[in-house]
């Protein structure tokens, strides 16, 4: 009689213990959640994430520039157009001679799954984060620019001049070669680069590729799209549409 | 003993000049102790700095209790927000005392984020 008395007891306290071993972890899961946010992303970029950006150039306006002055405000760019300024973002219009159709469209760095400037670089200094970001690591970049030679797509600029007054979340300085970083700063927070967020008609469509249910994955899905020289397999993370 | 007395004074005098020269004047900002004491973080700093900058940049492991932004946050004069301004600017005042060139600034802001966010404002 005892031993069934003591099984039941048993039981009891065993799903007393669950309960609240339960209960424990769900006071400690939003505990965790504000311990992440107050010191940062301690994971790191995670190679299961693709990012990437559709560019709808039926919705790109030509004139508009909006895109490339909150890039310049976003990271401390000049917003001059000489061949010694930094330009991260560039609006271009071109034209189909045979049929006259004109379009107006924004170039940057177009974040290769396969990038030459990775290839080329002799320091390292040039990478690809698992992410899919490419990125300049400044502390190694020796400033030699065979990165911008690589380069199909004219992406990249170097300082030629010491600059003043920073942003605190982009570091720029002479002698190293930059590029856009898809804003990673803001990335990293959980935000959309300032591009994306600035177009007025939501050309630019920021997202993770790799992700099924992602608006940017959906659409890729769905519309025709092209990847800017295809042919050199590169396979960018930037991709037009209406071309 | 006049040789004795001159050198009792000269010692007395390099020690006094010694003593003054040991502690450089320093603006340590709203300063407090968030990573460790102030004599570990003279000595270590630089690694933390420089171990966490490549997993900053590289593997997109932000830290922000060991980021330079962070320390610049506390560290930043309550005068002009910066740790680099003036000769007794936090950074400023050590390195330039034990004769050591700082490369961060060249590239990073010695700012506060707040600040810089007001100044851009402001133009």
């Amino acid at each position: 009689m005892s031993d069934i008395d003591q099984m039941s007891i048993d039981r009891a306290r065993r799903n007393f213990l669950k309960t609240s071993a339960g209960a424990a972890a769900l006071a400690i899961a939003p505990g965790m959640m504000l311990f992440q946010v107050a010191h940062g992303d301690t994971q790191g970029a995670s190679d299961k994430v693709r990012w990437g950006m559709l560019i709808d150039t039926n919705q790109c306006k030509e004139g508009c520039n909006d895109c490339v002055s909150a890039c310049n405000k976003e990271n401390g760019l000049s917003g001059k157009t000489g061949p010694t300024d930094s330009q991260w973002i560039r609006k271009i219009e071109i034209k189909d001679v045979s049929s006259g159709r004109e379009l107006s469209l924004p170039m940057m760095c177009q974040h290769c799954e396969h990038p030459p400037c990775v290839d080329v670089c002799p320091t390292n200094a040039s990478m690809k984060r698992a992410d899919g970001i490419v990125l300049v690591d400044k502390h190694r970049c020796i400033g030699c620019r065979y990165c911008m030679m690589a380069c199909p797509y004219k992406a990249r600029s170097f300082v030629h001049e010491p600059l003043t007054d920073q942003n605190p979340d982009v570091p720029r300085g002479k002698g190293t070669v930059e590029a856009c970083t898809l804003c990673v700063h803001r990335i990293d927070q959980g935000l959309k680069p300032a591009c994306s967020e600035a177009c007025p008609n939501k050309a630019i469509l920021f997202g993770d590729l790799n992700d099924a249910n992602s608006e940017i994955a959906q659409k890729v899905r769905a519309v025709a799209t092209t990847q800017i020289r295809a042919d050199l397999r590169l396979n960018p993370g930037v991709r037009y549409q209406g071309l | 003993m006049k040789l004795l007395a001159t050198l009792l004074l000269t010692l007395c005098v390099s020690l006094a000049w010694a003593g003054e020269a040991t502690s450089p004047k320093i603006d340590i900002g709203k300063g407090g102790e968030c990573v460790k004491d102030p004599q570990w973080m003279r000595k270590n700093h630089m690694h933390l700095l420089k171990h966490e900058r490549d997993d900053a940049v590289r593997k997109g492991v932000r830290d922000e209790k060991h980021s330079l932004k962070n320390c610049i946050e506390c560290h930043a004069s309550t005068k002009d927000d910066s740790v680099i301004a003036r000769d007794d600017s936090f950074c400023v005042s050590c390195h330039r005392y034990e004769a050591v060139k700082i490369d961060c600034f060249e590239c990073h802001s010695g700012k506060r984020k707040s600040a810089w966010l007001q100044q851009r404002e402001a133009k």
